[in-house]
């Protein structure tokens, strides 16, 4: 499983001398529709890689922002199901684009593992990120994923140290993402001498792209970032886009899709200047 | 399904002895592992190292049982319940009466072991959930006992309806800090708690009061709570000649049940029942807090485990009259006894429990916890089919002077 949409994607970027910059928006939120014409405005708005958060009850990695929009979306009706249409839907107009699932393990393990494996495949899902399955339960989901021509992307962490990292790395696959601080989604602001000196330390046990989030929110830290990791990740801004959008009610406006593609065109362009002042 | 198979694996033949769970990897056969973030990783393993050293060794077990004795007032009494049991007219009633604890409850018995190992490890700052506030002041008292700094994590539902405990709590220096996401009940507040481990990981240790979450704290709280099973068999013995017929307890997470449970699981003639909570009926929709009765198998604060959830596997919230019953999953060595058929578990409804309690109040003098009235209703029904020369323990886990607000609300009383 060496040629996929991940790789490629990579090996594309590596040709434009560019870090990726991977979107996190979650299925579903504020409502399916708006959610659905939120992702496939993404690419355009310069997204490269596009995370799909499946909404959870308890995201317990997951700080206030992501939690609210994993609400937002259970509300509206959002299942694992339909976070599979949402996928099969996108992937029906854009070919190219990797699209990776993020999310927690029980809604996998009640729609059945290799159940899952074989409808996010046949949906155009590219990889799967599952923040409650450390490399100890492999056997649960990474290997019939893997099995299943999915990739599985590992999360390493400021605790991974380097007696672990083999083993965090060893099914991983796709990409790495490193979490660039102890802490929960969208809280604290990642330290770019820290992110520098871990991004190395991965790449010194890995030839797969180190990809960092994780507290990432503005053009500006994106840039600093982007410097030293193949990607950037940035979710809870987005999330956050999507709720200062919204009415009264809780419901989509005119503004919601715009105001997150704005953003998201905004910090894409502090990515495309990342490896450009390297290079200068 | 893979993850189906690698647990037979991990279960392998039916063992000669219940008691020797969990395997290496944490699993109770299907139940139990470690699911957390890799942040946590790490840490639950130094955390399952530093167990393993601490339960070996005499000096830790020494100062725990010195503590239990001067502290909490170990042995608890078994108590025969001679007027219950002339009115349920059937088998001899005992309590075990951890009520008369310090702080009221078992919860102080984990909490003392948890506290010894968190300062064995170095750990400076300690943090909590609590649903119905009883492991929560338990928390509070061992970081005032040792002066470290303590932050409880409690539902704001559940903040509401335990207010003498909040207070309990602050007196005792520790902060507590109401939980707003969710329903804002216990499950809420575990959330929480796991997600300012994740960002504090330096210098924190958490103190998980149930016998559940990611290995080893289903095995550790289990070993810390086994005081009250250990006793019980040595009391009923002292008293009685011979074992119980039938030994009761509670379950909501489920670790006073485990504790009474675990010294009798290769007694087999002693019958074995946990009593969940019923709520308002299992068959009213999210209206108990019956995760065995009325859930199935799923991935929930780092284990495996019966859980309460929909049909995507989101997971709900329950009922239950008691807060420190109201979670919607319960400690994964349950759900494999129930499995196994080694223990029965059967629900006990709100109206059950609230009668239970006014029955044990009025006729042994005994305000009991709303939680271990759950267990008493059960034992209600249970004493008068069984043959007066038989006996039944009850683990009388938790005194009821934080209900009485509850339950004086519900019986109309003004307070």
């Amino acid at each position: 499983m060496t040629d996929t949409r991940i790789s490629r994607r990579f090996e594309l970027l590596a040709r434009e001398g560019r870090a990726a910059f991977v979107t996190f928006v979650m299925a579903g939120d504020p409502d399916p529709a708006t959610s659905l014409a939120i992702i496939e405005a993404l690419p355009a708005a310069g997204a490269d890689i596009i995370e799909i958060g499946m909404p959870f009850s308890d995201p317990m990695a997951d700080g206030p922002a992501i939690q609210a929009s994993g609400l937002r979306a259970l509300r509206a009706g959002m299942t694992l199901r339909g976070t599979l249409d949402l996928v099969r839907a996108v992937r029906a107009k854009d070919e190219a684009t990797p699209i990776v699932l993020m999310g927690y393990y029980n809604p996998i393990y009640t729609f059945g593992p290799d159940a899952f494996v074989a409808a996010a495949r046949e949906a155009g899902v590219d990889g799967l990120i599952v923040v409650d399955l450390p490399p100890e339960a492999d056997d649960e989901l990474c290997l019939p994923a893997l099995a299943g021509g999915l990739n599985f992307i590992r999360l390493a962490t400021p605790t991974t140290d380097d007696a672990r990292l083999p083993k965090v790395l060893a099914n991983t696959s796709g990409f790495v993402y490193y979490v660039s601080i102890t802490g929960v989604t969208g809280t604290a602001a990642p330290n770019a001498v820290r992110v520098a000196g871990a991004v190395e330390r991965i790449k010194r046990h890995t030839d797969l792209p180190v990809v960092v989030g994780f507290g990432v929110k503005s053009a500006e830290q994106a840039e600093i970032i982007g410097r030293d990791a193949d990607g950037v990740v940035v979710g809870s801004a987005l999330v956050e886009a999507v709720r200062t959008s919204l009415d009264a009610g809780g419901r989509a406006t005119a503004e919601t899709v715009g105001s997150v593609t704005s953003l998201a065109a905004s910090i894409a362009a502090g990515v495309r200047r990342a490896k450009q002042g390297v290079l200068a | 399904m893979s993850a189906q198979s690698s647990a037979a694996v991990s279960s392998g033949a039916i063992p000669n002895t219940m008691r020797s769970g969990p395997d290496d990897r944490g699993f109770f056969g299907l139940y139990g592992g470690r699911f957390v973030a890799e942040t946590l990783m790490p840490l639950i393993l130094e955390l399952d190292k530093a167990y393993t050293e601490a339960k070996n060794d005499p000096a830790f077990q020494a100062e725990l049982a010195h503590l239990g004795k001067h502290y909490t007032g170990r042995p608890s009494p078994l108590y025969f319940a001679e007027r219950l049991t002339q009115h349920l007219g059937g088998a001899k009633i005992y309590f075990k009466r951890d009520e008369l604890n310090h702080t009221g409850s078992h919860k102080i018995n984990n909490c003392l072991g948890q506290i010894l190992l968190a300062r064995r490890m170095g750990k400076k700052r300690i943090i909590a959930e609590t649903g119905a506030g009883q492991h929560g002041v338990a928390s509070a008292t061992v970081s005032a006992r040792f002066g470290h700094p303590c932050v409880v994590y409690m539902g704001a539902t559940d903040v509401q309806r335990q207010s003498p405990n909040v207070f309990r709590m602050k007196l005792l220096g520790a902060e507590v800090r109401p939980v707003t996401s969710g329903l804002g009940t216990l499950k809420d507040a575990m959330n929480e708690a796991l997600r300012d481990w994740v960002s504090n990981v330096e210098d924190t240790y958490y103190i998980i009061g149930t016998a559940a979450g990611p290995h080893p704290y289903p095995a550790m709280v289990r070993d810390f709570q086994s005081v009250i099973g250990t006793e019980t068999r040595e009391q009923m013995l002292e008293v009685e000649g011979r074992l119980p017929d039938a030994i009761v307890a509670c379950i909501g997470g489920g670790s006073n049940a485990i504790g009474l449970f675990h010294p009798f699981l290769d007694d087999k003639d002693v019958q074995i029942i946990g009593v969940e909570a019923g709520g308002h009926g299992l068959d009213v929709p999210n209206g108990h807090a019956a995760s065995m009765a009325g859930g199935r198998p799923g991935v929930l604060h780092g284990n495996r485990t019966y859980l309460l959830q929909d049909d995507d596997g989101q997971i709900l919230e329950g009922h239950s009259i008691s807060a420190g019953l109201d979670y919607p999953g319960v400690g994964p060595e349950h759900s494999w006894l129930k499995d196994s058929g080694r223990v029965t578990y059967v629900p006990a409804t709100d109206a059950e429990a609230l009668e239970a309690f006014q029955l044990l109040t009025r006729l042994e003098g005994i305000i009991p916890a709303l939680e271990p009235a759950h267990a008493l209703a059960h034992v209600m029904k249970l004493a008068p089919t069984m043959g007066k020369d038989q006996t039944i323990v009850m683990n009388l886990c938790g005194r009821g002077d934080k209900d009485i607000f509850t339950v004086g609300k519900i019986l109309g009383f003004e307070l």
